[in-house]
């Protein structure tokens, strides 16, 4: 029998990996030079828990997938463009500012008010995901805040694999040190998840889902919240790039003897 | 003035602090004597006799929260026991370590002390204030924080600082009660390769990293996967190395392409992976570029074995680059150290 499961992912938009970054001093504080024309990606590790959730979804037929995300209204629209093709879900965008820099408590703050004010959402089925760090704060504290404010007790970081059990109770794997997965069995629903990589592929682009996403994300867009985010005492003293440019010595001409040789000598080296 | 308490944790054994633990009971004692601040170490285990004992000298005041129900890492309880070893502290500076138990919970301990938090720190300066530094957007921006709001938790990164240690010696320690919230939550145990396939070893003094270039079709015009499975298994049995890879090599399995049968997506280095410390790093096979690079933030030695001579690697990432085909070089350095040991 299927588990009846509301999920809301929480993911937000970022500069696409690829680019160049620089961090500028405003009058708001740190952020990236040119910020809001970088070309930006759903958060990686979100968009795992994304794909995970779609999986989970379809599934359990009669399951419910909302993807909260807070971000500059443009930045998510074109973002959703693709993320929109991959999967079902419900948007729910909050506009706000973008980047690494605000604090993760504010962030927190206005995405569980928002989830806790989700029509339909029953708080007894939620899987509450998202991604375990971001790839622009990469804190790792967002997720946990949320499930805190929404009163959720059973949290789980780094998870790479779900699996639901009939009964509703489902076992967990997490990430941790040494290369080495934590085995947990969870009595049910609500749950905080925070995804690493998971086991799924990034789903193909499908047209049809899109355009039917799309009908209900561009409303939403328009009518998107706009949050204000607290700086809670947090003051960032230096925002810098690292200087560590390396002078790399180039060997064009040497045989596998000679490198093999020169490493042997490296490897053993102190 | 400030109140600082360090927060640690026991191994598997149950007694026996974890090393990131003892590395953040350095960072709080140095911040101590910095700040001239008392200090007082919270210790979570099943039992803290030994974890107490092995910080006696350290001078601080000792809490510990122990029982059966804090032998395992789980939200519920270390949540509650964190939190009664920071009600006991009354701390206004709370360092941990940055490991996967603390990690879990300790943001949500900062919320119900009214608190604040920051992870990933990499190190603490100032003498009148706390200045944080850490990393952004995955390593690729550095900053450095502080925050006038407490209690102010500071999760710190493993390898930062030294590990503390001394002689143990019997130690006062106060236990500290627990109000358990209802436990839904089991842990049944660890899955992991077995000890000879586990390629992941934090503690190697060297890193390899296995690029998408070991699959592809070598200029016979064929892949030879199952050479270079067994040259990079020999590199790691010879050197005791970790082993890396690239997220390309790794996705190539959830592509239903051949992928090396030991790589999984707990190996992946960079923007979507881990960022292991290791003293040197070796890539092969591996072009270079941003997203994977960051992994390497704190790798201090690399270098890099590519066919493309514009690689990443040749633009000030790496140290040193050969322009080369990996296969051979692999091979020659396999049998070198190989005559050697012999």
């Amino acid at each position: 029998m299927a588990n009846l499961l509301h999920i809301v992912v929480c993911a937000g938009v970022v500069p696409d990996p690829l680019q160049t970054l620089e961090p500028v001093t405003g009058p708001n504080g740190p952020g990236l030079k040119n910020e809001m024309v970088l070309p930006a990606v759903l958060d990686p590790w979100a968009a795992s828990a994304l794909y995970e959730a779609a999986n989970l979804a379809t599934k359990n037929p009669g399951s419910k997938l909302w993807l909260v995300s807070l971000g500059s209204k443009a930045k998510l629209q074109q973002v959703m463009m693709t993320v929109a093709q991959k999967a079902a879900f419900e948007l729910v965008p909050i506009d706000g500012p973008i980047g690494g820099f605000p604090d993760a408590h504010s962030t927190a703050a206005v995405l569980a008010e928002t989830i806790a004010a989700l029509p339909g959402l029953d708080r007894a089925k939620l899987l509450l995901f998202g991604g375990w760090e971001s790839a622009t704060r990469g804190a790792g504290v967002t997720l946990q805040l949320v499930g805190e404010r929404l009163g959720i007790t059973d949290q789980f970081q780094g998870v790479d694999q779900i699996d639901l059990h009939e009964d509703g109770s489902f076992e967990v794997l997490e990430r941790v040190e040494g290369g080495k997965h934590q085995v947990s069995v969870c009595a049910g629903t609500p749950a905080v998840l925070g995804w690493a990589t998971g086991n799924l592929a990034e789903p193909p682009n499908n047209p049809q889902v899109g355009m039917k996403n799309m009908r209900t994300i561009m409303p939403a867009l328009a009518k998107a919240k706009a949050a204000k985010l607290e700086a809670n005492g947090l003051r960032y003293l230096s925002v810098s790039l690292p200087k560590q440019q390396r002078t790399t010595r180039v060997e064009k001409n040497m045989s596998p003897d000679e490198i093999a040789a020169e490493l042997v000598a490296w490897i053993g080296a102190e | 003035m400030e109140t600082i308490l360090v927060l640690a944790h026991a191994d598997e054994t149950g007694s026996a602090l974890t090393r990131a633990s003892l590395e953040t009971v350095t960072a709080g004692l140095e911040l101590a004597a910095r700040l001239s601040a008392p200090l007082t170490i919270g210790i979570v285990a099943a039992d803290a006799t030994a974890a107490a004992n092995a910080l006696s000298t350290t001078g601080a005041r000792l809490l510990a929260v122990s029982g059966e129900a804090f032998a395992q890492a789980r939200y519920a309880s270390d949540a509650a026991a964190c939190e009664a070893l920071c009600r006991a502290a009354k701390a206004t500076i709370v360092l941990a370590p940055g490991t996967s138990r603390f990690t879990r919970v300790a943001a949500s301990v900062a919320h119900r002390l009214g608190g604040f938090i920051d992870t990933h720190i990499t190190a603490l300066a100032g003498t009148e204030t706390i200045e944080a530094s850490r990393w952004f957007y995955r390593q690729r921006v550095e900053a450095v924080l502080n925050r006038e709001a407490r209690p102010w938790f500071l999760l710190l990164d493993a390898g930062t600082h030294a590990a503390f240690a001394a002689e143990p010696a019997t130690a006062q320690v106060e236990q500290v009660a627990v109000q358990l919230p209802e436990i839904r939550t089991t842990v049944s145990g660890f899955r992991a390769p077995t000890e000879d396939q586990q390629t992941i070893r934090p503690d190697a003094k060297m890193l390899l990293v296995a690029g998408a270039g070991w699959t592809k079709k070598q200029p016979d015009g064929q892949i030879h996967a199952a050479e270079a499975s067994e040259l990079i298994l020999g590199f790691l049995h010879a050197t005791s190395s970790s082993l890396g890879s690239s997220k390309s090599l790794v996705d190539q399995g959830g592509e239903g392409n051949f992928v090396l049968p030991f790589l999984t997506h707990l190996n992946q280095i960079g923007q979507t992976g881990a960022t292991p410390r290791h003293a040197k790093g070796l890539s092969t096979c591996c072009h270079g570029e941003e997203p994977h690079v960051v992994g390497w933030r704190f790798i201090a030695d690399r270098r890099a074995i590519s066919l493309d001579p514009n690689c990443g690697w040749t633009r000030g990432k790496a140290d040193v680059v050969y322009i080369a085909d990996a296969f051979p070089v692999i091979a020659k350095v396999n049998a070198l150290l190989e005559a050697k040991k012999a």
